[in-house]
């Protein structure tokens, strides 16, 4: 039985393995992945002790300093649930893989907000994209829509009107993103904006076809063109895996207090699944630093 | 030691899971073949082709063909 099971490999998860691992705390680290959101991210200007870098090379930095310490690691593994035993807390893996450990660390960040329409999930990968920055270059000369109205659906649109023919801008809300991206935009030639306009289905059968658009005020369909659909309306918390163990809030984050504590006592949580405010790589690795010492004392209390 | 699977890696130049996954085959000691898909329109082509996929990095191992950086299964296929 380990003394701290962390859950997530991005910012928070890595930066309380460290924690822990100082702390001698037998500690496993388990993620889908490494780096988490910072894998979606270019150009960090932001995260202290450097002016400029990569996300992928600040998570090889993160990664490194985790492997300098004996932190027991399953990454590529997705946690189906938690649950309460005698002696602690039972991860379960969507493999069928079980872990024991006195006290928990959720770290599992958040994952880009899904359509939930007809064709999304046939379609993601077959020019339903979620990483306009990843996959935009593919769809080059190509006539693509954007979906959103958010900063990240203004960059999206921004980076495709340099490279598509001609970019759909479509969203449900007014544009909320930053004024100077709006403003940028205002004056590329190949973009169309649909503000008050809902997309109801992707078109297509082994390639993107096209998208149906509703306006929402006269209730009326649009059939537009696109090979592309880059998919931007923001993000929802990966807090699946403890819907029956404690509340969420409305947006699903798992709330906690300023110790990271949640309401049940042993499990803790970090970063941006939880009702901290800011998502921020800064934020993410300071609320995972402090959980993992949190739950040092906690697990130090067990033991009298 | 037996001979090293051909590896084929499509990316696109900012995309930071392809960074990642060439890192990783790197730190491993593995060579690759990395083609910029961006640039290179033939190779897109054979991408989508190959691989039915419009996303990046596709990375192309012997045979066997992984979409997204996989970390799990590029191990399992590079240790047969």
């Amino acid at each position: 039985m380990y003394d701290l099971i962390i859950i997530g490999g991005g910012p928070a998860g890595m930066a309380a393995a460290v924690y822990a691992a100082r702390k001698r705390l037998d500690t496993l680290l388990t993620a889908n992945d490494i780096g988490g959101q910072m894998n979606w991210t270019t150009g960090i200007e932001n995260y202290m002790g450097y002016q400029f870098i990569e996300g992928s090379d600040l998570i090889e930095k993160f990664e490194a300093q985790v492997n300098h310490f004996p932190v027991d690691q399953k990454i590529g593994q997705k946690v189906a649930r938690i649950t309460k035993i005698d002696s602690g807390f039972e991860v379960v893996s969507e493999s069928g893989n079980k872990f024991q450990s006195k006290a928990v660390l959720l770290a599992t960040g958040k994952r880009p907000r899904r359509l939930n329409v007809p064709g999304e999930t046939e379609l993601t990968g077959h020019g339903v994209s979620y990483c306009a920055v990843c996959d935009g270059p593919i769809f080059a000369g190509q006539k693509v829509a954007v979906i959103g109205g958010g900063n990240s659906a203004l960059e999206a649109a921004l980076d495709m009107v340099r490279i598509a023919e001609h970019v759909e801008l479509v969203s449900a809300t007014p544009l909320t993103g930053d004024t100077v991206l709006i403003e940028k935009l205002s004056n590329a030639k190949n973009l169309r904006t649909f503000l008050g306009h809902q997309t109801e289905e992707i078109l297509g059968k082994d390639l993107v076809e096209g998208i149906v658009i509703k306006d929402l005020r006269t209730g009326e369909h649009k059939k537009l063109d696109a090979t592309g659909v880059f998919i931007e309306i923001g993000l929802v918390p990966n807090s699946d895996m403890v819907r029956s163990l404690i509340k969420l809030n409305q947006f699903g984050e798992v709330p906690v207090n300023c110790s990271c504590e949640t309401e049940i006592p042993g499990l803790f949580a970090a970063g941006d699944v939880t009702t901290v405010p800011e998502k921020q790589i800064v934020i993410a690795a300071g609320e995972g630093a402090k959980a993992a010492l949190q739950a040092h004392r906690y697990l130090q209390r067990l033991a009298r | 030691m037996p001979e090293q699977k051909n590896i084929i890696i499509y990316t696109t130049p900012v995309c930071p899971w392809c960074h990642r996954a060439k890192e990783y085959l790197s730190s491993k000691g593995f060579s690759y073949t990395d083609y910029d898909v961006a640039s290179d329109k033939e190779k897109a082509k054979e991408m989508i082709q190959k691989s039915g996929q419009m996303a990046v990095p596709v990375i192309v191992i012997g045979e066997e063909i992984i979409v997204g950086f996989n970390q799990t299964r590029i191990d399992e296929l590079l240790a047969k």
